[in-house]
């Protein structure tokens, strides 16, 4: 009998091939592509996220032990915000959108419709399993596509509800949630998918990338990077300390895609900087961070490892100023600040995705810009405190990144007309608000020609008078072609 | 190789191709390059495929010095910053999405049109402020000498390079690292591209292709529309490259009580554009190679499809020319009717009711274009919410190639990503967003140590619930 249900509850490439299966006879049948399936599982979604908040947070909880308040910010008001805009613009967005003609085309009139791509798979991560799952989700649906999601096996908690809820709230022939591990992930990503949106690590995101290519299935992947954060000195040092330590420490633990990675600071400044962390970061946390809750844990015990591995390494071990303590089996460090670590260190050289920072030391301010350029690979957002607007305009010209911001640290994921998204090994495809829409659509051009002035220099036989006719059309000039058609008239 | 790609890092790296005023000399000398060698070109394209020159200026020519001359005129506005909307909640603030160049972009082109496929991409790139090395097709080899030639004599070369060579040099190109690659060509070599790029997690832009279909309903039934039908069927299919084009018509679709009518339209028009036999053949290309002629030879040795030819068939090996061909129902399960032809044979499918053919278009994966001759309103609806393709053009082929308001790509199996107009320069950019913060006011709700007040507060923020706010403060709400 146990041998049965383990049979059954084994999810291979079979029942892969099975799910797409459904999924397409779904599509094709058109049951997605009204506004009113789309707009009643949005507000399916909306009212699964409202009644179930505290399930919701003690999956968090669970998982990542998430403070409530970033569970219900990060993950859930999020996820209603992102709903609420759909809901609101989705008409407006599921409408062609006229294109302009000119006179080589006339007479015609031009529209882009906007079309569904078919079945997409959403492949989630572990740091905000709602969020994550969920926005990418809303953009599949909004944009009337059939949808597979598969949420992080790394926590567990919020996998297996979401899936319970998915399938009590949404419509389940279309919206499916798989749960697993790499060999469920792997049986999907054998399957002919329309599109495939990734959340996730580099290394992952090229397998997903080679197995897309073998359909020729297009992908959005949404990577992470080193974040920098350049801290000028004529600041407010007190709010841009505490607006940094909300987007490191603040996001789930420094365990998030675009926390501050590092900081750049002259070396003028940097003993003032750490004072006002260490100020700051007892205020928020209290003398012993370790026991606060307020802070998200390591979500488990292998990204435990790999972040003290980065803290023994030897030459790093010697610049913490702060923190550093660890509790194992609570999984916990506390927030921790290097001080001018070498650039060829561990901790330098890999995205940290944990609650260390280090602090590189330039001797002018404006050097920062070289210490990020020089890393070679294009982060998922940069950031720079300062006053100085020259600073600025440099920084915006010279840094590429995913975004950027001036003055804050990650608030721009809460603007929802602000493509997210990365570049070069930060990702590529961008999605929020109506980005999300148009990257699970196709859009259609479409021309519609009439039968008058059926122009007969397209057609042979061909003549040297068709060809300065031809040439005068592409100038678009209107003496042009008068003067062609003149010449024609004459040979 | 690798030296030559060295080089384009570094010239990205110095900043200079960011400038706009470079970009709009590197089109200027373009056009230069274009205006003053139009007789070299000709050349190239007559010796390569065969093209007479009206067909050179239609399809290649004309329209990359229309690209670039469009691309020159709006640069100044794609490059500016576009400003974003922001919420009462976030201020002061200022959002803004600021286009930058991706880097060092690769493009490979195709070689049935190998002066556009490869020139139009390149504007894009330059358009963007991207360094480029273009990769032309080696199938069209006076082409490409001619552009490894005249492109360093217009164009910075240190930004600008072209390379020869074949499918080795080809493979060792995606061996490299670079910022986007953009194909045009078959299916099967652009998953080896995109299967090469995900190493690099590169981003690619796929222009493939697919059987494009043409239905042909009421317009047969007006004597004047109808002439006009079959014109531009004709001038479509054997007109660019004598149907070896990725959105040239495959096949037609058409009800069976007009089949008789549409292939004596098609007959006398083929004989009035091309001449009435294979030794009168003129104003058409020929096929680029032997390859590609066995290939379509060996499309019609099936003697099930030899037997639906109604018209033309006969083929000249030395010169590699194919008559215009129409067969009539050949079988649905010949290779014909199940890879892209790619070449001057047109079959005609016979269906009972025009509605059929929508289920016969989906049968196949997604075309790059639909074309539909129809005046019936419902239907055109129907297709364009029951198919799916690249784009769709009513009561006319190939034209939708010039619009540069409209976006020219595939979806599925005919390729993913656009370009034209706009789309070209968007699509060798990343839009960056930037947003400016000033340091007051500070919103206290945003730090911990966390309480319900926090809590309330930031919930009623997210949802720009502004009296729900006030009254928090004010102490008039529970929190």
């Amino acid at each position: 009998m146990a041998s049965e249900e383990e049979k059954k509850s084994v999810f291979d490439a079979e029942s892969a091939k099975e799910v797409v299966k459904e999924l397409r006879a779904c599509f094709a049948a058109g049951n997605t592509k009204s506004y009113e399936w789309r707009s009643t599982q949005l507000n399916a979604v909306l009212k699964m996220m409202e009644e179930n908040e505290p399930l919701i947070v003690a999956a968090l909880r669970d998982d990542l032990s998430k403070p409530e308040l970033e569970s219900s910010i990060y993950e859930i008001a999020m996820v209603q915000n992102s709903c609420t805009v759909a809901l609101k613009k989705m008409k407006h967005w599921m409408m062609p959108e006229k294109a302009k003609t000119s006179l080589i085309t006339f007479p015609s009139s031009a529209e882009i419709v906007s079309e569904p791509l078919g079945v997409v798979l959403v492949i989630s991560a572990w740091n905000y399993p709602f969020m994550l799952s969920l926005d990418p989700v809303i953009g599949a649906i909004a944009a009337g596509n059939a949808v597979v999601l598969k949420p992080s096996e790394i926590a567990p908690a919020t996998s297996s509800l979401l899936a319970r809820l998915a399938a009590d709230y949404l419509d389940r022939s279309c919206i499916k949630v798989v749960e697993g591990a790499v060999p469920e992930t792997s049986a999907l990503l054998e399957q002919k998918w329309d599109k495939i949106f990734y959340t996730g690590n580099e290394r992952i995101a090229r397998i997903v990338m080679a197995a897309a290519a073998k359909h020729l299935t297009p992908v959005v992947l949404e990577l992470g990077g080193k974040c920098p954060a350049i801290v000028d000195s004529d600041i407010n040092l007190q709010v841009a300390t505490r607006r940094i330590i909300a987007g490191k420490w603040g996001c789930n633990n420094g365990q998030a895609c675009v926390s501050p990675d590092y900081i750049i600071t002259t070396k003028s400044y940097a003993q003032k900087l750490v004072d006002s962390f260490v100020c700051e970061l007892e205020r928020f946390y209290g003398k012993n961070p370790l026991e606060s809750k307020d802070l998200s844990r390591i979500v488990n015990s292998n990204h435990f490892a790999r972040l003290s591995k980065l803290l023994d390494e030897d030459k790093v071990s010697s610049k913490i100023v702060h923190g550093g303590e660890r509790d194992e089996a609570k999984l916990r460090i506390a927030p921790t600040i290097l001080l001018d670590v070498p650039q060829d260190s561990l901790i330098m050289t890999e995205e940290i995705f944990g609650p260390l920072l280090p602090i590189i030391l330039v001797h002018k301010v404006e050097e920062s810009f070289d210490v990020i350029n020089s890393s070679g690979t294009k982060p998922l957002a940069a950031y720079l405190f300062t006053n100085n607007k020259k600073l600025k305009e440099k920084f915006v010209s010279t840094v590429s990144a995913g975004g950027l911001v001036v003055n804050d640290t990650t608030v721009h994921l809460a603007e929802h007309t602000l493509p997210f998204g990365g570049v070069g090994d930060s990702g590529m495809g961008a999605y929020h608000g109506k980005f999300s829409f148009d990257t699970f659509s196709h859009k259609k051009a479409v021309l519609y020609r009439g039968f008058a002035c059926d122009a007969f220099v397209r057609y042979p036989p061909y003549s040297r008078g068709k060809l300065k006719l031809l040439q005068a059309l592409f100038n678009g000039s209107f003496l042009g072609i008068i003067r062609a058609l003149v010449g024609w008239f004459r040979s | 190789m690798e030296k030559s790609i060295a080089e384009l890092r570094e010239t990205f790296k110095s900043g200079r191709t960011k400038s706009v005023s470079w970009r709009k000399k590197q089109l200027k000398a373009f056009l230069d390059l274009v205006n003053e060698n139009e007789d070299s070109i000709f050349k190239a394209l007559d010796q390569d495929l065969g093209k007479s020159p009206v067909e050179s200026y239609r399809d290649e020519l004309g329209i990359v010095k229309k690209s670039a001359t469009y691309s020159l005129s709006c640069l100044d506005k794609w490059v500016a910053p576009k400003k974003g909307d922001l919420p009462l909640l976030l201020f002061p603030s200022k959002a803004e999405v600021i286009p930058e160049p991706l880097g060092v972009v690769l493009i490979f082109s195709a070689w049935n049109f190998p002066i556009t496929l490869a020139l139009d991409p390149l504007i894009g790139a330059i358009s963007a402020g991207n360094t480029v090395l273009l990769k032309p097709s080696e199938l069209a080899p006076a082409c490409m000498s001619f552009l490894i030639q005249a492109i360093p004599q217009y164009l910075d070369n240190k930004a600008i390079k072209v390379i020869g060579g074949g499918a080795d040099v080809g493979e060792r190109l995606l061996e490299l690292r670079w910022d986007k690659i953009f194909f045009t060509g078959s299916p099967r070599v652009g998953r080896l591209v995109m299967t090469a790029a995900a190493k690099h997690l590169t981003p690619v832009t796929l222009e493939l292709g697919g059987k494009c279909p043409a239905i042909v309903h009421n317009t047969l039934s007006n004597p004047s529309k109808a002439k006009v039908t079959a014109k531009r069927i004709v001038g479509a299919k054997w007109g660019p490259c004598t149907g070896q084009a990725c959105i040239a018509i495959d096949y037609v679709l058409v009800e069976e009580k007009s089949a008789s009518t549409l292939i004596e339209l098609l007959k006398k028009c083929i004989q009035r554009f091309y001449g009435g036999n294979l030794k009168e053949l003129n104003s058409i290309s020929r096929i680029v190679n032997k390859n590609q002629f066995q290939r379509l030879v060996n499309l019609m040795k099936d003697p099930h499809v030899a037997a639906s030819v109604v018209y033309g068939g006969s083929v000249d090996e030395e010169q590699l020319v194919i008559e215009p061909t129409i067969l009539l129902d050949p079988p649905l399960d010949s290779e014909i009717m199940n890879e892209e032809i790619f070449g001057p044979l047109l079959p005609i499918i016979t269906v009972k009711n025009i509605e059929e053919s929508i289920e016969f278009i989906n049968s196949k994966p997604n075309p790059l274009v639909i074309y539909a001759f129809t005046e019936d309103e419902t239907f055109k609806k129907r297709i364009l919410s029951d198919t799916s393709s690249g784009s769709v053009t009513f009561n006319d082929a190939m034209i939708q190639f010039l619009c540069d308001s409209l976006p020219f790509g595939g979806v599925g199996q005919s390729g993913f990503g656009r370009y034209h107009g706009k789309y070209s320069f968007d699509t060798f950019s990343h839009e960056k967003s930037v947003l400016h913060r000033a340091f007051y006011p500070e919103l206290e709700p945003r730090y911990p140590p966390w309480t319900n007040f926090k809590l309330m507060f930031i919930k009623l923020a997210y949802g720009f619930d502004y009296l729900g706010l006030m009254l928090l403060m004010l102490g008039f709400r529970k929190s």
